[in-house]
């Protein structure tokens, strides 16, 4: 938690409001984005309750389980649900664009879009993941055959919500509370922003409450109900065991019109469960249109299409599902993605954001001040050349903890790297910063026009705007895993005891 | 050598022990106390700073009543599809005097198990006791005569054990699922002696050998209690408190099935945490040495005069509000999965403006200042950091600092992509 975040969280408190922490949008948001809200039985791994779920706000398609622990009806909600996402998936699978050869890839074919979803939470992104474990090992023949829909259901799950929405500056599976609290601090804890109404009521309440009553209003589950995955107790008591109830015994009856009704009943309590958590995730959504798209989302979105166009190319390829531990080296491989694409999100949000960039100022990892001198003629020798080496000096108010040696770069100059030389105390308060320029400048030996700060320029110098971009570690082939990371891992073959997974 | 205290000194104990029970009961008024069962003894593990909680707890008031009644009920309950399902997986894994369960010992576990006598403490061997069981202090008392046994070398399992741990002087009663599991775990010498284990059956799923860790935490702190009130039975019979082992079992449905799978839980840490809680709880004299006389928290209700009027409460709901208020709290943000009182102490730190609401990391981040008003007072002060900064000299300046840097991003412009529309707000 920075300092800066902590305060905005103070002020909110005392506002009644929350404070925006950032000036622009870091996730993407797709024109035709599919929201899902899931709803899980209570006290079970992975049994749907019900799913309500659409690209169209006037349009939402609501799948229900009548009896969550019955696994033939639990595979016919999945197979129901696959019919919803796989053509929505589909769709953004039929366009591409040619992506030209470079020096490590050669030529390929790019989906022009991927598919989003959109979820109220993080529980929910959790709930898919579950969803997608329990399904994709599925096979449509063995002891318990499920529709052909289910495995291939259980991989895009698996892919949406472990293999994307755990990495930094994806924008394919959004949790709704952890982007809005990405952009907004609110005047309560973290614990009580997982709680989407909450969260929303104190970044936009309606007209006639305040940001703080609007989110202790939404905390009564009478009033507004919980936003899944998890139900509220009190309405399984009350209301969810005994439609359950009625709904088996109208099945052990074979009563067909009183399965009918208990069904509508069923249908009708969760569809009121979920409606209001509806119309609060689409407006989650239109608040988050209200911020501007961050200049870097362009170019996140393409990894996440890229990464989309592997996915579905894979599984069109006859690929085994997503193994349920990885392997040694594609463990490692995967470590070292979230990392660099933790890094690389870290650093396009500081250059896009100067709400961002002022949390790292604060820190002392940045400092901001104004130019007073450029010494763009000075120049250092190395071997038989002389190289452009301007000096500049900046006056901050901002504390310098750095050390001399220290490599910077500028937002509004990523690629020219600038070495620290010297930090001195100015009289009555603030710093004067000696800088080094040091690249960026073209490849002459005077800088190129305009490569320079000029004298009167606000700039911010920031540390980790310099640093090396993370270098991905060598890895051997899968099928050279060292003895000592448990050897090369067998391949997957579909085993029987994974189809008898049974309940009951 | 440690001495023996002295006849007076002992004395005077007792009757500054009898005090501060008397003072107790007198916070309670007339009404039984409620008792601690093992959730209730692992929740003193979290937050152990809140004096508020340790009162209303070595008081035995029945603080889900209180909220109830001074307007702050507590939103707790499980959902009766988990206790259905908890209910039944516990059965199967109980089922032919657990077999299940020493089955995976003995595979999976790869423990030393011998036959066991497995004994029901829950049911009656005349089976004419009335319906709904057997009496508590009977059951204690055959569960300690079974452990005696069990001391004496026997290799007995047993089932709905009830043990018994005195928290802040008064009996609370602890029921493990299952105890006394006598084996030696596989890395042992053969030589080694067989340790008795405490078994915990919970119905969270183990997914690809992964669980919930919360769900985890929760559960090695109550079967911790368990270790805990085992080993004191044992040495209360003069046996070895070490004979019972730190580490647990933990019994869950594996993967998305109902096969149950057994895991080894350290439980050290937890065991440590508790006891040190339970051990603390008789310097309550200290909390409540100095409070008001007139602080209460009877929450007794007379019979009514006349046959469809309300009942006369002996304490209004503002009376109520106004003794907690005599008494401090530590409220955290946490306090609502672990304690009744949380809705009202989050009012009151609320309405007092207390950075505490906030949560921890973020009065951290704030330097330690404890009130928002006085937070927001540092981060707006003109003027060197150190006049009107009472004390919080590192913290205004940060606090400052980050008020500046804000003020003075708002007024850079970001960098937006240039095909979105500007915003239509």
């Amino acid at each position: 938690m920075s300092t800066l975040t902590a305060l905005a969280r103070a002020r909110a408190a005392h506002d009644g409001r929350a404070v925006p922490i950032a000036a622009v949008r870091h996730v993407h948001l797709s024109d035709e984005p599919f929201v899902l809200i899931p709803l899980m039985q209570a006290g079970e791994a992975a049994a749907p309750l019900a799913v309500l779920a659409g690209t169209d706000r006037d349009d939402a398609h609501l799948l229900v389980v009548g009896q969550p622990r019955n696994r033939d009806q639990r595979f016919a909600f999945l197979t129901d649900f696959a019919r919803l996402l796989i053509p929505y998936v589909e769709q953004r699978r039929a366009r591409t664009e040619t992506v030209e050869a470079t020096k490590n890839h050669e030529e390929w074919q790019r989906c022009t879009d991927a598919p989003q979803l959109i979820l109220p939470n993080t529980g929910g992104v959790d709930a898919l993941r579950l969803l997608g474990r329990s399904a994709r090992f599925r096979t449509p023949d063995g002891p318990y055959p499920v529709d052909p829909l289910v495995p291939l259901l259980g991989r895009h799950l698996t892919w949406f919500a472990e293999d994307r929405a755990a990495m930094p500056g994806s924008s394919v599976c959004l949790a709704l509370t952890a982007v809005l609290g990405q952009h907004w601090a609110t005047g309560q804890s973290a614990l009580e922003d997982q709680h989407l109404p909450a969260l929303l009521g104190w970044i936009d309440p309606p007209a006639d409450m305040t940001g703080a009553e609007a989110a202790l209003r939404a905390e009564d589950p009478d009033l507004v109900p919980p936003a899944g995955p998890v139900t509220d107790p009190a309405f399984d008591t009350g209301v969810l065991a005994p439609l359950v109830r009625a709904q088996e015994e109208a099945r052990a009856a074979d009563d067909q019109r009183a399965i009918a009704k208990a069904e509508e009943e069923l249908r009708s309590a969760l569809g009121a469960q979920l409606r209001q958590t509806w119309e609060t995730v689409w407006r989650a959504i239109d608040v988050l249109r209200t911020l501007p798209a961050a200049a870097s989302d362009e170019l996140r979105w393409q990894v996440d299409r890229g990464r989309f166009t592997d996915f579905v190319t894979g599984v069109e390829e006859g690929a085994p599902p997503q193994p349920k531990r990885p392997s040694a080296v594609a463990a490692a491989r995967r470590l070292a993605d979230l990392e660099a694409a933790q890094q690389s999100y870290d650093r396009s949000q500081a250059i896009d954001d100067p709400l961002v960039l002022a949390r790292y100022r604060v820190g002392g990892e940045a400092f901001s001040g104004r130019i007073t001198f450029v010494d763009a003629e000075r120049q250092e020798i190395k071997g038989k050349r002389a190289w452009p080496r301007p000096l500049v000096l900046l006056h901050t108010e901002d504390d310098v903890i750095l050390r001399p040696g220290v490599k910077l770069a500028s937002p509004s100059r990523v690629n020219q790297t600038v070495r620290l030389r010297a930090v001195r105390p100015l009289e009555g308060s603030g710093f004067e910063v000696e800088l080094e320029l040091q690249s960026g400048m073209g490849r002459g030996k005077t800088p190129e026009e305009g490569s320079l700060p000029v004298v009167g320029e606000e700039r911010c110098y920031a540390t980790f705007l310099a640093e090396q971009r993370g270098m991905r570690p060598e890895l051997p082939e899968t099928d050279q895993t060292p003895w000592t990371h448990g050897g090369p891992p067998w391949p997957y073959v579909p085993r029987a005891e994974e189809q008898a997974e049974d309940w009951h | 050598m440690p001495t023996s205290p002295s006849a007076p000194q002992v004395a005077a104990a007792a009757q500054s022990a009898a005090a501060v029970a008397a003072r107790l009961d007198s916070l309670r008024g007339p009404v039984a106390p409620r008792s601690h069962d093992a959730r209730t003894i692992a929740a003193l593990t979290v937050n152990p700073g809140c004096s508020r909680r340790a009162v209303l707890d070595a008081a035995g008031v029945d603080k889900r009543k209180l909220s109830e009644r001074i307007g702050f009920p507590a939103r707790y309950g499980q959902s009766p599809f988990a206790i259905t399902r908890g209910l039944a997986f516990e059965k199967q894994v109980k089922a032919d005097g657990c077999a299940a369960l020493l089955g995976l010992l003995r595979t999976s576990l790869g423990f030393d198990v011998p036959e066991h006598e497995y004994v029901d403490l829950g049911a009656d061997p005349d089976a004419s006791a009335p319906a709904g069981g057997v009496d508590r202090p009977t059951r204690y008392e055959r569960t300690r005569e079974l452990f005696g046994r069990v001391a004496a070398g026997e290799a007995l399992l047993a089932d709905h054990p009830l043990l018994r741990l005195d928290v802040g002087g008064r009996p609370a009663y602890v029921e493990p699922d299952v105890v006394a599991l006598s084996a030696r775990p596989a890395d042992a010498a053969a030589s080694a002696p067989a340790r008795l284990y405490v078994a915990e059956v919970k119905s969270f799923a183990v997914i690809d050998g992964q669980a919930d860790p919360a769900k985890v935490g929760a559960a090695a702190t109550q079967a911790a209690v368990y270790v805990l009130a085992l080993r004191r039975l044992l040495a209360s019979l003069g046996a070895d408190p070490a004979l019972v082992a730190e580490d647990v079992i933990l019994v869950c449905p594996k993967d998305f099935a109902n096969e149950p799978s057994a895991h080894v839980l350290d439980v050290r840490r937890q065991l440590a945490a508790v006891e040190r809680q339970l051990a603390r709880l008789p310097r309550i004299a200290a909390l409540i040495a100095d409070l008001d006389p007139a602080v209460d928290f009877d929450l007794a209700v007379d019979p009514p005069a006349a046959e469809g009027e309300p009942g006369r409460e002996h304490r209004g709901a503002a009376e109520l509000t106004k003794s907690l208020s005599m008494i401090e709290a530590r409220y955290a943000p946490e306090c609502v999965t672990n304690c009744e009182m949380a809705f009202h102490c989050r009012a009151e730190a609320r309405a007092a403006g207390a950075a505490d609401v906030l949560g921890r990391p973020v009065r951290d981040a704030l330097g330690g200042v404890a009130g928002i008003d006085e937070v927001l007072a540092l981060a707006d002060a003109s003027g060197a950091p150190g006049a009107a900064s009472g004390g919080h000299g590192e913290a205004a300046r940060l606090l400052r600092a980050a008020s500046r840097a804000y003020t003075e991003a708002l007024l850079v412009a970001p960098r937006a992509a240039e095909s979105e529309p500007p915003a239509a707000a």
